[in-house]
C-alpha cells in the first residue's frame, strides 16, 4: 500500500513567531518544525506500513528550506520525500495550495493520503477537505483510531456528537486527530540513514501548474491589516468582602455564561 | 450583496452555532440573507431559519445527506450557491461545517477565510477579522473575488429572534461518485463524565493556590455545577496533584472555552499562552499582584477556599 | 557564626553515572570515525577542519566508513544552547577558513570601533580608560548562537554528520581507552518509567572521541575525575545573565561597566561586571557577569542584571526599546591553573571552555574555542594518518604539545592570576591586575589558589530588597524571561538535575536566588533544622550554575531547554 503524508513546515514555536510587518503574513524566516499534528499523521502511515508493507511518501509545499523537517518525517521512518518548491507559490492560500498539493499527490497516485488535521500557525486550516475535493476521493477527518483493511479504511471520527465510525473505500483521503497515536522519536540511525533517502524537489511547472494559479495570484483571500488585540476594556478587579461569590454569579449571569 | 448562511442541522435541529452567524448576517443588513439546510427531515428546521433573519430557505432533502458527512453537503451547496446566486457563503465552525466549508471553496475555488470573530461590510465588501498568532494578533482579512466564503468561530455570535418567516425553495442536488463513498458505519456515544478539556465549553482551572491536592475536589464540584471541565498548571501536575491529562499551558494543552474560571493561578505566562484565547477568564486569588488579574476579565482578591464552594452552591441553586 | 557551605551537601551523584563501558551488541551500536560531543564554536571547528583534511585525503576518508565526522549536540539544533556577549577575536575563525571564507561571508555584527569603560556607583557612571587587557579594535561583535548555526552549516557542508536533539550521557571507556559515548534514552516518564514511544540511547563508537561540551561540561568532568587531569587549582565558574533588545537609537560602542551594583568588600566575593555591545543598528545585546564565588544567600544574576538596567547609561540606551531574547549561561574562570593538566587521554582530546580556555580578564574564549578545536582536528587527523592506535597512551599528545606553544597558552599564562587577584576584593584585585599587565603576567611571583566556588560559606545581607519589582515591559521576572529564552522541555521526563534535597535553609534558599530559570524552590522544614528543596527541572535553561554551587547538572533529555537564536 503506497500512503502519501501531506506535511507542512510551521515557524518553530518560539517568542520570535511573528507577522512580517512588510507582507502581513506570518514570517516564515528562521528554523522550522513539521507541524505536531503532522507528525501524528506521518507515525499513523509508518504503523499502517509496518502492518502491512509498502511505502510511505511525505509531501509539502513550501521553501527549499522546509526539506529539512521533510528529513525529520525520513528519520522516523519515512521512505521518500517530495517537496514543491517554487518562488511563486510563496504567498498561496487554501485554495492555491490546495490546487498545487493535489497536482502533487495526483502524481503520486497513493492508496491513501494523511493529513494531520491542525496547523499550529493557521489555526485551522482545513486543507485535506479542499483536496480531496480535488481529488475526487472520499474523506474521512477528525479521525481519532485508523485501519486499513483490503482495500477500505475505517476511521473513528470524533464529532461534537460523540464518534462517528465511517468506512470508505480506497483511495481515500484522512485527516487523523493528534487523539490518534504518540509519535515515535527517531532513532540515532533513522536520523543518520533520513539523508540518504530518496529527496525530490519539484517545481510547479513539473507539476503542469502555471505560476497563475498558486502564490498570491492564485489566492482568493487576502490579509488587509495586522493589528494588536484591543486591550481588554472592562476588566473588573474586586476584593471579596464575603460577597464575592454572588458577585461571580451575578458578573456571569449578565454576561449569559451561566 | 447577498449572504447564504449554511444551517447544520443535529437531529433535525439547526445547531446554535448556525443561527448565530444567521442572525449576525441579518444584522449587516447587506442585502439579502438566506439559509441552506441539507439532509432528511429537516423542513421543520426551515421556520427556525426564518426567525433568525433568513428570508428564504434553501432546503436539499436527499439519502446521500442523512449521514453526517461533509462531502455530499459540498455537491448539495454547490447547486443551491448556483440556485441564489449568493456573494458571501458563511459557516459556524464545527467539525462538520469546517470541512464543507473548505470542499466548497476548493469547488467553487473561492477564497476562504477562516476563524473569524467578526465580519462588517466595508464600501461594498465584506471584510472578517480574525485572531493570529496564539491570539496575540488580530488580522483584518478580506476576498478578492466571489464567493466569498467565511468559516466564523464557535460560540462568536449569539443567535436572535427577529421573527420572520423565509419562503422555503426546494432544490435538487447531483452527487458526485466520490462524494458518496464514505458511508456511516456505526455511531457511538461519548461514556465519559463530561467534556474533554478542549471540547469543554466551561473550564475550571486549579494552581498552587489549592494548597494540595484535596483542593482539586472544589474544582470538580465547581465545574460539574457548570457543566465544564477540570484543568491544572504544570505546578501542580508536577506536585503529583492532578493528572497531567489535565495540564493546561505551553507544555501542556491549548484550550479557548467560553468560561475559564482559574483558582489559585498565579498567571505566569507559560500558563497564560494555553488558555488567553479563552472568553471571560474570571481569577480568585488572594495575592492581588499575581500576573493573572492583568488578563482577567473578573479578578477576584480573596480566599478560594471560602469564594469557590459558595460559588458552587449558589449555582447548584440556580438550576 | 561560621557560615553554611554548600559544599557541605553533595549532590547524589557519581562519575559511573557518566563513565563505563559499552553495553549495546555490536549490531546495535553505531560506528563513526570521529565523534565530537557538543556543536559550539569548538566542536564545530574541529568538525570543519576534519571536512577540510579529509576532503585531501579521501583514501582516510573511507577508511572511516560511513559517517567520518559526527557532532553530537543536545539541543534543538546548535545554537539553541550557545549563549555568550560576545566580541570575538577574529584570528581563529580566519585561520579556520583562510582561502575558502573571508570574515564578512561570515554572521557577524560589525568590527568594534569605539569602546568605553565605566565605573559606576548607583547614581553615577566614571569613565575610565580601558585596562589594557580590554582593548578591542580589530575584534568583532557577534552571536554566538548565529554563528553556531553557520559552523554547523559550514561542518555539514563539509561532509560531518551534525545530530541535535542528542545528549551524550556515558563516556565510554573500554579497558583505559575512551571508545565512545553513549546517547541519551527519550521517552522516560518523570519516574523513569518508559512511555509507548520511549526510545533508549544507543552506543556510539569512535575511534576518537572530542568532548567540545562548553561550560559544566557532562562528560568532561566525568572525564577529568576518571582520568586524574585535575588542574593544580579547582575549578571556578561565574554566572552570565543575558538580554538582546530590540533599540529605537543605535549604540556606536562596545561598553563594560564594573562596580554598582556589585559590592566591592572581599567578604562579598562579588566579583563582575557588565557588557552593552551593539548588534547592528537595530539590537543590543546587554548582560551581566558574577563569579559563583559570592557569599550573599540572596544574590541573583538575573535580578542583577534587573538592577543595573536602571542605571542611567542603561536607561539611556533601552528607553523605548523591546526585549526579544534573555538566556543564562555560566562561564568557566579559573584559567591556566584551573584548566585540566593535559588535555588528552587515550582516543580523548578537550576542547574549548570545556578545557577551560577562557581568558576572563579580555573577557574572550570564543576563538580559543576555535583554535583548540582546529588543533585537535589537526592531531586527530594525523593520529590517524599515521595508523595510530589513539587508543595507546600519548597518542594524541601533539594536541597538548600545539596547544601549549599556541597563543591561546600565551596569552592565558599572562593573565593567570588576574581573576583570582579579585579575592582580594576590588581595588586590591585592581592594583594587583594592573601590575600584572605592566608586567605580562611576571608579577605576582607566586600564583594565587582558588577555592572551588561551593565552599563559600554563606552570608545574608538582605540583598533582595534592592532589586527592582519587575514591571514586565523594562525589567522581568524569572518565568516570563524563561519563556523568552523558548524553553518548552517536556515536563513528563526524570529530572536531571541531582541536588542533595534536605538542606539547610540558607542553602536552598541560595539556590532559589542564584537560579535564572526560577528551578529551585524552598519547601517545607523537616524539623531538624533543614529544608525541603523543590525542583522544576523543566524551566531549566541548562546555565551549569547549580554544579558549581554544589549540585550537579546532567542532560536532560536531548531537544530540552533553551532555543537561542540570537544570544
Amino acid at each position: 500500500m503506497k500512503i502519501a503524508v501531506c506535511v507542512k513546515q510551521v515557524p518553530d514555536a518560539t517568542v520570535h513567531k511573528r507577522l512580517d510587518p512588510g507582507t502581513n503574513r506570518l514570517d516564515r524566516s528562521g528554523e522550522g518544525a513539521l507541524n505536531a499534528t503532522d507528525v501524528n499523521a506521518v507515525e499513523e502511515a509508518l504503523r499502517l506500513k509496518e502492518a502491512s508493507g509498502g511505502e510511505v511518501v511525505v509531501v509539502s509545499l513550501g521553501p527549499e528550506k522546509a526539506m529539512d523537517s521533510l528529513r525529520k518525517a525520513l528519520a522516523m521512518g519515512a521512505d521518500r520525500a517530495v517537496l514543491v518548491s517554487d518562488d511563486a507559490a510563496a504567498g498561496s492560500d487554501l485554495v492555491a495550495t490546495s490546487r498545487a498539493l493535489a497536482k502533487a499527490l495526483e502524481r503520486e497516485e497513493a492508496d491513501l493520503v494523511l493529513f494531520g488535521q491542525q496547523s499550529s500557525d493557521g489555526d485551522g486550516a482545513v486543507l485535506w477537505a479542499a483536496v480531496s475535493d480535488r481529488l475526487r476521493r472520499p474523506m474521512v477527518s477528525q479521525v481519532a483510531e485508523l485501519t486499513v483493511d483490503g482495500d477500505a479504511v475505517t476511521g473513528k471520527r470524533q464529532t461534537e456528537f460523540g464518534y462517528d465510525v465511517i468506512a470508505a473505500p480506497l483511495p481515500a483521503v484522512v485527516a487523523v486527530s493528534d487523539a490518534i497515536n504518540e509519535p515515535r522519536y527517531p532513532s540515532l540511525k533513522g536520523i543518520m540513514g533520513a539523508k540518504s533517502k530518496p529527496q525530490e524537489v519539484i517545481s510547479l511547472s513539473d507539476l503542469g501548474v502555471d505560476p497563475g494559479e498558486v502564490g498570491e495570484a492564485g489566492s482568493r483571500t487576502t490579509v488587509r491589516a495586522v493589528a494588536p488585540p484591543p486591550a481588554k476594556s472592562d476588566q473588573v478587579k474586586i476584593e471579596d468582602d464575603g460577597s464575592g461569590a454572588e458577585k461571580i454569579v451575578d458578573y456571569l449571569a449578565e454576561k449569559r455564561l451561566i | 450583496m447577498s449572504t447564504l448562511v449554511f444551517l447544520e442541522t443535529h437531529d433535525g435541529e439547526p445547531t446554535k452555532g448556525g443561527l448565530g452567524v444567521l442572525s449576525k448576517a441579518a444584522a449587516l443588513g447587506a442585502g439579502e440573507v438566506s439559509a441552506a439546510v441539507l439532509g432528511t427531515g429537516v423542513r421543520d428546521a426551515a421556520a427556525k431559519a426564518g426567525a433568525h433573519g433568513a428570508t428564504k430557505v434553501f432546503v436539499v432533502e436527499d439519502d446521500a445527506l442523512a449521514p453526517p458527512l461533509p462531502q455530499p453537503r459540498v455537491d448539495a451547496l454547490e447547486a443551491v450557491v448556483a440556485e441564489s446566486g449568493a456573494e458571501n457563503i458563511l459557516f459556524a465552525a464545527s467539525v462538520l461545517g469546517a470541512d464543507i466549508a473548505s470542499g466548497l471553496a476548493a469547488r467553487l475555488d473561492a477564497g476562504l477565510n477562516w476563524d473569524l470573530t467578526d465580519l462588517r461590510v466595508d464600501g461594498g465588501e465584506l471584510v472578517g477579522t480574525r485572531p493570529a498568532l496564539g491570539d496575540t494578533v488580530l488580522v483584518e482579512v478580506g476576498w478578492t473575488s466571489t464567493p466569498r466564503i467565511g468559516l466564523v468561530r464557535s460560540g462568536t455570535f449569539d443567535p436572535v429572534e427577529s421573527g420572520g418567516t423565509a419562503e422555503v425553495h426546494d432544490v435538487s442536488a447531483r452527487f458526485q461518485d466520490f462524494s458518496t463513498q464514505a458511508r456511516l458505519v456505526d455511531h457511538l456515544q461519548e461514556e465519559s463524565s463530561g467534556p474533554s478539556i478542549e471540547d469543554a465549553d466551561v473550564i475550571v482551572a486549579g494552581g498552587r493556590g489549592l494548597g494540595g491536592p484535596e483542593g482539586f475536589s472544589m474544582c470538580e464540584e465547581l465545574a460539574a455545577a457548570l457543566g465544564g471541565a477540570v484543568a491544572a498548571t504544570r505546578a501542580v501536575v508536577d506536585a503529583g496533584w492532578y493528572p497531567y491529562s489535565a495540564q493546561v499551558g505551553q507544555t501542556g494543552k491549548t484550550v479557548s472555552p467560553k468560561l475559564y474560571i482559574a483558582l489559585g493561578i498565579s498567571g505566569a505566562i507559560q500558563h497564560k499562552v494555553g488558555m488567553q484565547g479563552s472568553g471571560t477568564i474570571v481569577a480568585i486569588n488572594k495575592d492581588p499582584n499575581a500576573p493573572i488579574f492583568d488578563f482577567a476579565d473578573l479578578g477576584v482578591v480573596g480566599d478560594l477556599a471560602q469564594i469557590a464552594p459558595k460559588l458552587t452552591e449558589l449555582l447548584r441553586a440556580r438550576q | 557564626m561560621k557560615g553554611v557551605r554548600p559544599a557541605d551537601y553533595p549532590p547524589p551523584f557519581s562519575d559511573a553515572e557518566a563513565i563505563g563501558p559499552a553495553t549495546d551488541a555490536p549490531d546495535e551500536r553505531i560506528d563513526v570515525g570521529i565523534l565530537i560531543v557538543g556543536g559550539g564554536p569548538g566542536g564545530l571547528a574541529c568538525a570543519v577542519r576534519l571536512g577540510q583534511l579529509l576532503e585531501e585525503h579521501p583514501d582516510l576518508r573511507e577508511q572511516l566508513g560511513d559517517v567520518p565526522v559526527a557532532v553530537l549536540e543536545k539541543g534543538k539544533q546548535p545554537g539553541s544552547h550557545l549563549l555568550s556577549g560576545a566580541v570575538m577575536n577574529p584570528r581563529a575563525i580566519r585561520k579556520l577558513f583562510a582561502g575558502r571564507l573571508a570574515i564578512e561571508d561570515m554572521p557577524t555584527y560589525g568590527e568594534v570601533e569605539h569602546e568605553a569603560v565605566y565605573l559606576l556607583t548607583k547614581g553615577s557612571a566614571l569613565r575610565i580608560p580601558p585596562p589594557p587587557t580590554m582593548m578591542n579594535r580589530g575584534n568583532w561583535v557577534v552571536s554566538v548562537s548565529e554563528l553556531g548555526r553557520f559552523l554547523a552549516e559550514q561542518a555539514e557542508a563539509g561532509g560531518a554528520m551534525i545530530l541535535p536533539e542528542t545528549a551524550g550521557q556515558k563516556l565510554l571507556v573500554d579497558h583505559g581507552r575512551v571508545a565512545g559515548v553513549r546517547t541519551g534514552d527519550k521517552g522516560r516518564g518523570k519516574d523513569g518509567e518508559p512511555l509507548p514511544n520511549f526510545e533508549p540511547g544507543v552506543d556510539v563508537a569512535a575511534r576518537i572521541t572530542v568532548l567540545a561540551e562548553g561550560t559544566a561540561g557532562h562528560l568532561t568532568t566525568a572525564a577529568i575525575d576518571h582520568f586524574g587531569l585535575h588542574g593544580r587549582n579547582p575549578q571556578i565558574w561565574a554566572l552570565g545573565v543575558k538580554e538582546v533588545w530590540k533599540v529605537p537609537r543605535p549604540l556606536h560602542r562596545i561598553v563594560h561597566t564594573m562596580g554598582w551594583p556589585l559590592r566591592k568588600r572581599a567578604r562579598y566575593g562579588e566579583f563582575g561586571g557588565s557588557w552593552i555591545y551593539p548588534m547592528g543598528s537595530e539590537y543590543v545585546s546587554i548582560g551581566f557577569v558574577v563569579g559563583l564565588e559570592y557569599a550573599d544567600v540572596e544574590l541573583s544574576a538575573h535580578d542583577l542584571l534587573q538592577e543595573f538596567k536602571t542605571h542611567r547609561l542603561v536607561r539611556k540606551i533601552l528607553a523605548g526599546g523591546e526585549r526579544v531574547a534573555w538566556g543564562a549561561k555560566t562561564i568557566t574562570e579559573g584559567g591556566l591553573h584551573s584548566m585540566p593538566s593535559k588535555l588528552n587521554a587515550p582516543g580523548l582530546l578537550l576542547v574549548g571552555e570545556g578545557a577551560g580556555l577562557v581568558n576572563v580578564p579580555r573577557l574572550k574564549g570564543v576563538h580559543y574555542a576555535i583554535e583548540s578545536g582546529r588543533l585537535a582536528a589537526e592531531t586527530a587527523f594525523a593520529a590517524l594518518q599515521r595508523g595510530e592506535v589513539a587508543g595507546r597512551s600519548g597518542a594524541l599528545d601533539p594536541y597538548d604539545e600545539a596547544l601549549r606553544s599556541s597563543y591561546v597558552w600565551k596569552d592565558l599564562t599572562e593573565v593567570r592570576n588576574m581573576r583570582q587577584a579579585f579575592d582580594k576584593g576590588f581595588y586590591m584585585g585592581g592594583a594587583l591586575a594592573s601590575a600584572m599587565t605592566v608586567t605580562k603576567g611576571k608579577l605576582p611571583p607566586k600564583d594565587f589558589e582558588t577555592h572551588p566556588n561551593a565552599e563559600t560559606p554563606l552570608l545574608r545581607t538582605g540583598r533582595a530588597t534592592s532589586y527592582p519589582a519587575p514591571d514586565g515591559s523594562y525589567t522581568f521576572d524569572k518565568l516570563s524571561s524563561v519563556f523568552a529564552s523558548g524553553n518548552r522541555t517536556r515536563d513528563d521526563q526524570p529530572s536531571h538535575i541531582r541536588v542533595e534535597t534536605s538542606v539547610p535553609r540558607e542553602v536552598a534558599e541560595m539556590w532559589h536566588w542564584m537560579c535564572p530559570a526560577q528551578v529551585y524552590e524552598v519547601g517545607e522544614e523537616n524539623g531538624d533544622g533543614t529544608v525541603q528543596v523543590l525542583v522544576n527541572p523543566s524551566n531549566c535553561v541548562q546555565c551549569g550554575a547549580i554544579s558549581a554551587k554544589g549540585g550537579r547538572l546532567t542532560p536532560p533529555e536531548g531537544g530540552s531547554g533553551p532555543e537561542y537564536t540570537v544570544t
